[in-house]
């Protein structure tokens, strides 16, 4: 009798909470954007032990661990095998902004340098290929860290850096600066950047020099000698009357 | 003229009379229960988490301000999920059988008291419990990351230029111990709670510790996997008859404990809504109760 009682207590309470549960599941991954995939792959990548603790609830010290280990092949400059335990590190920890970054940082810069100087490869393209393929790599980590991450504004600029210097992608990086300057607490020189990549984006230099003057007329803190230089550029450029250029101080370096 | 005497007074007996439900005596129990634990030496265990802590400390110098934080954070908040837990199940799978083995039981209920008010004061003892700890390992763990970040300030103090300094240290101090680690450090206090609650049950059917022991861990992985299996169910996929019914007592029987893992997110620096995580830690109470009610139907009549 008891045992038939609390099987009935376990399962009207089971049914009872069954919808409260899913809707709690839903309202956290609202929240959190759960997008961790504890898939096939990633049990072969972490082992049976590191798998079963990702599933019991240890994901982000799993993730820390195998973050260590990437740290310890950095410093081997294994490259490869970086790439693989980044990926696991971030499909376990898909909304630590912190690992996307580190991630796309070793590979566009660490990376592509040490491809681009590999003295094993005498073919200086092959070299460039690998270099240009981390470039690729570092850049599909920033672009998937954004994408789990749609609301925080540091993959925007990291992967506006990455445009600018090693993509020379001058437009692509403004709009990215432009994304991150609209986050609540994006540090102001956010808008300063994409106002100045703006600047090299052909067919935007109109929009780029009012965006600067703007700058430039909220008071001296903002004369800083890329914005001066900018905006001389473009007042050539776009053959701004002398009566209405800019005060330049002589001692802005050329 | 006639004189009565009064009847011998039956008040005359200062005694309390007994009730059916008393706090006092549910607090004697849990009181005696939490002494009995600690004279175990359970507490050692904190001294194994305090090396972790000022280990991997240690240990992360070489890496950046953000992965020592990060890190640090995880491995505390980790170890306090696994103790915990660990502490919840050890504690509560030998409080019946020690009792039996000691006598200690029958002398407690020869007395009158009921069995609800037993089971109770023995769940709230190793609650007691618990909460010493995670206040502890809580301490410990701040204490650590204050001093890790004062040192990281102090380190950045001389290498930052003045004009800096202070976005530096904001973002530094963003980094470290913030309010949002709380509701973290409480699911997982209610999550060893939840579990207590239900290895208390599942020891009132149990005939060794060593059998109440595996069936905790057991639930523990399975309860991981709850929410695949739930979803699954509901959304009524082409899996046949027999895997649905499996599925199906997974889902009712069994607790979702991947809705208490919010340290993961917070750790990764997301807040958690006020309602979210109150919703969060009513779910635990409610299924710390329900395991104390089904653990007393079945304690109820039990033949000890």
């Amino acid at each position: 009798m008891r045992h038939l009682l609390v099987a009935i207590t376990l399962l009207a309470f089971g049914a009872g909470k069954l919808r409260f549960e899913q809707q709690l599941t839903e309202a956290h991954r609202r929240a959190f954007f759960h997008g961790a995939k504890l898939n096939l792959d990633l049990r072969q990548q972490i082992g049976q032990l590191g798998f079963i603790a990702a599933l019991s609830g240890f994901r982000s010290l799993v993730a820390d661990v195998l973050w260590i280990q990437a740290h310890s092949a950095w410093e081997n400059t294994q490259w490869g095998k970086m790439v693989l335990i980044f990926d696991n590190v971030t499909a376990l920890q898909p909304r630590n902004v912190m690992f996307w970054d580190m991630a796309g940082w070793h590979m566009a810069w660490n990376a592509s340098v040490a491809a681009i100087q590999n003295p094993k490869q005498p073919r200086e393209a092959l070299r460039i290929k690998a270099q240009r393929e981390y470039f690729r790599i570092g850049r599909d980590f920033y672009e998937r860290g954004i994408e789990n991450n749609p609301d925080r504004y540091l993959l925007h600029d990291r992967l506006g850096l990455l445009l600018r210097e090693k993509f020379q992608d001058h437009c692509g990086a403004a709009a990215e600066y432009d994304l991150a300057r609209q986050f609540p607490g994006a540090p102001e020189y956010e808008k300063r950047f994409a106002a100045y990549e703006l600047s090299y984006c052909p067919g935007h230099e109109r929009e780029a020099y009012e965006r600067l003057l703007a700058l430039y007329k909220m008071g001296e803190q903002e004369w800083l000698p890329t914005l001066l230089k900018r905006l001389s550029f473009l007042e050539e450029n776009l053959h701004v009357p002398a009566e209405q250029k800019v005060y330049i101080p002589p001692d802005t370096p050329k | 003229m006639t004189t009565t005497t009064a009847p011998p007074s039956v008040a005359a007996d200062s005694r309390p009379a007994h009730t059916f439900f008393s706090p006092a005596r549910i607090g004697a129990i849990a009181s005696n229960t939490l002494l009995e634990l600690v004279r175990l030496k359970v507490f050692y265990f904190l001294l194994i988490f305090a090396l972790l802590v000022i280990g991997s400390s240690a240990f992360m110098v070489r890496f950046t301000f953000q992965e020592q934080f990060q890190v640090l954070k995880d491995v505390s908040l980790g170890a306090m999920s696994i103790f915990t837990w660990l502490l919840s199940v050890l504690a509560t799978a030998m409080l019946l059988p020690k009792d039996i083995e000691d006598r200690t039981l029958y002398t407690i209920l020869a007395k009158p008291v009921p069995r609800l008010e037993y089971l109770l004061g023995k769940l709230l003892g190793v609650l007691l419990l618990l909460l010493v700890s995670t206040l502890v390992m809580s301490a410990l763990f701040a204490a650590a990351l204050y001093l890790r970040e004062q040192t990281v300030i102090a380190e950045t103090a001389q290498n930052t230029p003045p004009e800096q300094l202070a976005e530096a240290v904001r973002n530094l101090k963003a980094g470290a111990f913030t309010v949002s680690l709380i509701p973290g450090i409480i699911t997982i206090y209610i999550k060893a709670a939840l579990f207590s609650a239900l290895t208390l049950f599942i020891s009132t059917y149990a005939s060794s510790s060593i059998f109440t022991i595996m069936i905790s861990v057991a639930i523990y992985i399975i309860g991981h996997l709850q929410s695949t299996a739930r979803e699954y169910w509901l959304a009524g996929g082409d899996a046949g008859a027999l895997t649905k019914i499996f599925l199906a007592i997974i889902s009712l029987v069994f607790p979702d404990l991947q809705l208490f893992n919010l340290v993961d997110d917070i750790v990764a620096g997301n807040a958690i809504a006020l309602g979210l995580f109150l919703k969060t830690a009513g779910l635990g109470v409610v299924y710390t109760c329900i395991y104390l009610l089904v653990a007393y139907f079945v304690f109820a009549n039990k033949e000890l």
